[in-house]
């Protein structure tokens, strides 16, 4: 590895910022820990042939959203695959305002900055942004991420004849909660669904003994 | 910068007042500082004498209660759309009251700085202020709330005034079904049939000239004073009785004694010449004071939305309140309260069933499982339950299940929305293992019983205590004889589900200290349920199931059961009897007054009588597993 990495001081001014947010390893409560809730609509599934169409994510502080604070872009784009429009509905050339890849990650990281990245079946997401960052010569994501598919499973009863499925959509997760699907398929919407979802999930596993950050993130 | 969020919160807060009135630049300004705030339940929201936030709260999912903790009264009970928390902004002071999650919720929190200003500029926002002011002021403290429905007809109405049951305003039903005079009576009748109403308005050139009831057709058309098919207008009630919409509980009352009438109309100015706006029956008064369980029992079964039960329930709560406090037996209130939950599951089925595109292509019973199957279940607990369907041919099976899966999400997903929390374990019809035709029920039973690993009892454990919700009995007759006949093949299951029986530890420890829970959110504190009540519960199983007694689902009926059949046992038997009843009891008043299942008892609040009445009860428990120890030679298979 490291062929094409880049020497540290190569790298731009925002992403120093971003690293040296995490230099001091901090342990704060889980009450003060910070979430970035995050969703990305892509042309694709494949990490190096597809790009990333928008990105919207909403910030949980203290069991709180803050609808002033939230993140939501839409990326200039080369490729395109139609195939796929059925499913976000964004157009190529549509309405919105798109700015570039590279502006995106900026204000990306200027976003996420430190806190604990939360997303469902997130290693798709993170798949997405780091393929997007390696892309342009940056290294992957620091944040620790949490996946909603995974610890909602946690929420779960295990048992010999019932056992849970082996995996769990987003739909199924807003129904099993009754959270409005309004908005879904869009980035924005499908992070603040995955939002509820998830302070919902923190609520019924708070009462485990063993209960923390790091009991999360097994 | 409008965003997707914003746009959702202020598509939310637009339907309320004092939102309601406010044009969509000054909404969209507002929706986009919004705070969304979630909140566990019974978490605090805000403490009394706590400084004010610096925002104010609706409830966009959920239920928020305002207490004063000192005498730990509910004052106000906040739904979806109400506003609460404004006053001490307005009046730059501390909290006065504490508002507390009364369920799982989600909150707008809505910044005060943003919305004065707003509020200002806006006449209509300033007069609902106002108003909602003085009817807090008027009376902060209501005390005597008991017996009022939290019910509201109109649901643009906001909820958050405080007032005397006596003062309360009565609440009409606003979905007028009127016909002209010159309507027939069999026409007339057709429609009330069709609309299950019982009172149809007649209205000429818009204005209300009389009514006509299911009384008029009984005395004027069955004795044959009039055909059916001649008009409305022959036996209509005349002129009509008419109010304005201000009307109070108590001066319904009044009017109605009065004239000795049903039915009122409320019309705009309150006199015949104006158009009608809706009718207050005698029902609704009924309903509006609530304490009556036929009344909710008629209430449950007239509405077709499974919101409306949910509000229903509310005020089942309430009653259970007060039969407790009243000490009233605890076999009757939970005959009564069953009744009532019965109702309430039975509706939901009936309403998901109309909510399918075909009616059920075979029979099927909706089965309750656990303690809603032993009628046990006087607080919402977890939904368990399960459905069985009439065997079809093998071609048909496939098609049959998937309509049932189908009808029984509807149901599980609106028992949810009642109040019945999802089953962690998914052990709910919705399931395509709960959810079986009888052969496959029968082949599981038979696995379950010949097979008695941990797993199977527990299953068998859980299962044995169905009870028939909804549908076919003779189902669920065939079900338990087939477990009957089975148990007899296989005897040694009885031991295993005695063992079973004895896996939770006797409750007292020792130095006669109660055995407390180590770890966890419920550390020192007793765990009722599985501790004693469950060594109770499981006891009696397995006792009546070794006498092939079916159709008695109930622990402390099995008991009573029981000491009639083995009179040498007898006092042993109505002491256990006595103890669940007690125990459950207990549960419920813990469970009402902490707003949860009740299944944990902080030991240190509990005052020295009631920790004795509790170690006599656990006497029973001893006794009840070492009689079964010896009758199943259980030690054999320990391990």
């Amino acid at each position: 590895m490291g062929l094409f990495k880049r020497t540290p001081k190569n790298l731009p001014e925002f992403w120093k910022t971003y690293e040296s947010l995490f230099k001091e390893t901090q342990s704060k409560k889980f009450n003060d820990q910070i979430f970035v809730v995050l969703d990305t609509e892509t042309t694709g599934f494949s990490f190096e042939d597809d790009r990333i169409l928008s990105i919207g994510a909403v910030k949980i502080t203290n069991e709180s959203i803050s609808v002033q604070e939230v993140f939501d872009i839409y990326l200039e784009q080369e490729k395109f695959n139609k195939e796929t429009v059925h499913v976000h509905g964004l157009l190529k050339n549509g309405q919105r305002e798109c700015i570039s890849e590279i502006l995106a990650l900026e204000k990306f990281l200027a976003y996420v900055g430190d806190a604990v990245i939360v997303a469902h079946h997130a290693g798709f997401d993170m798949g997405m942004l780091n393929t997007a960052l390696v892309r342009h010569g940056l290294p992957k994501l620091k944040n620790m991420v949490l996946d909603t598919g995974v610890i909602y499973k946690k929420t779960l009863i295990k048992s010999y004849l019932v056992q849970p499925k082996s995996n769990y959509t987003l739909d199924e997760l807003a129904e099993k909660f009754s959270i409005s699907r309004k908005d879904r398929h869009t980035a924005l919407g499908d992070a603040y669904i995955t939002a509820v979802a998830f302070l919902k999930i923190i609520s019924r596993l708070k009462e485990k003994k063993n209960f923390s950050l790091k009991y999360l993130l097994r | 910068m409008k965003n997707l969020i914003s746009e959702r919160v202020a598509d939310f807060i637009k339907n309320y007042p004092p939102f309601n009135v406010l044009d969509s630049k000054s909404l969209f300004e507002l929706a986009e500082q919004v705070l969304i705030v979630y909140k566990e339940k019974n978490s605090i929201i805000f403490n009394v004498d706590e400084p004010q936030h610096s925002h104010f709260y609706m409830v966009h999912k959920g239920a928020v209660t305002l207490n004063n903790p000192t005498n730990s009264n509910i004052i106000d009970y906040c739904d979806e759309g109400d506003i609460f928390g404004l006053r001490p902004l307005f009046a730059n002071e501390n909290y006065k009251l504490e508002a507390r999650a009364h369920e799982e919720c989600i909150l707008y929190g809505i910044p005060i700085d943003i919305f004065k200003p707003i509020a200002k500029k806006n006449d209509q926002v300033t007069i609902f202020l106002m108003e909602s002011f003085a009817s807090n002021t008027r009376n902060p403290y209501a005390k005597n709330q008991k017996g009022q429905l939290y019910d509201n007809e109109d649901e643009e109405e906001v909820t958050t005034e405080v007032v005397l049951p006596d003062l309360q305003l009565a609440s009409y039903s606003k979905k007028l079904v009127t016909c002209s005079t010159r309507t027939s009576i069999k026409k007339a009748a057709d429609i009330m049939s069709k609309k299950k109403i019982g009172s149809l308005l007649i209205t000429s050139k818009d204005l209300p000239v009389g009514i006509i009831t299911d009384k008029d057709f009984r005395n004027k058309v069955i004795s044959g004073e009039q055909p059916i098919t001649a008009s409305v207008k022959t036996v209509m009630t005349t002129p009509v009785i008419t109010y304005p919409k201000n009307l109070t509980i108590t001066q319904a009352q009044m009017a109605m004694m009065k004239s000795n009438i049903s039915h009122l109309v409320i019309t705009e100015d309150g006199t015949p010449n104006s158009p009608a706006l809706g009718i207050l029956s005698k029902h609704d008064v009924m309903v509006s004071l609530g304490d009556n369980p036929a009344v909710l029992v008629k209430a449950i079964k007239r509405t077709s939305r499974i919101k409306k039960i949910k509000q229903i329930r509310k005020s089942v709560m309430v009653l259970l309140t007060g039969y407790l406090e009243q000490n009233i037996p605890l076999g009757l209130i939970a005959k009564i309260i069953s009744e009532l939950n019965d109702t309430c599951i039975k509706q939901v089925v009936e309403i998901s069933i109309v909510k399918m595109d075909t009616p059920p292509p075979v029979k099927f019973a909706w089965l309750a499982l656990g303690s809603q199957g032993r009628s046990e279940q006087l607080l919402h607990t977890d939904q368990d339950n399960a459905l069985v369907f009439e065997d079809v041919p093998e071609e048909e099976l496939s098609k049959t299940t998937t309509y049932f899966l189908e009808l029984s999400k509807h149901i599980t997903k609106g028992l949810n929305t009642i109040g019945y929390e999802y089953c962690p374990a998914d052990m709910m019809a919705s399931n395509p293992k709960w959810c079986l035709s009888l052969e496959e029920w029968k082949n599981k039973l038979s696995y379950w019983i010949s097979n008695p690993g941990p797993n199977e009892v527990l299953m068998s454990s859980i299962f044995f205590d169905y009870s028939l919700a909804f549908g076919e009995r003779s189902l669920l007759d065939n079900m338990s004889d087939h477990i009957f006949r089975t148990v007899k093949n296989y005897p040694i299951f009885l031991v295993h589900l005695a063992n079973g029986a004895l896996q939770s530890p006797s409750p007292t420890g020792f130095f006669r200290q109660f055995v407390v829970e180590q770890d966890g959110q419920h550390k020192d504190s007793f765990d009722l349920k599985s501790r004693a009540l469950r060594p109770l519960v499981d006891a009696a199983r397995v006792l009546i199931l070794s006498h092939s007694v079916k159709a008695i689902s109930n622990t402390w009926e099995r008991y009573e059961k029981l000491a009639e059949l083995e009179p040498n046992n007898k006092e042993l038997y109505l002491a256990c009897s006595y103890a669940t009843k007690a125990l459950l009891k207990f549960r419920t008043r813990q469970g009402l007054a902490n707003h949860d299942s009740g299944r944990f008892i902080q030991l240190d609040q509990l005052s020295k009588q009631e920790k004795m009445k509790l170690k006599r009860t656990f006497k029973a428990i001893k006794e009840i597993q070492e009689l079964i120890t010896l009758r199943f030679k259980v030690t054999n298979i320990l391990g």
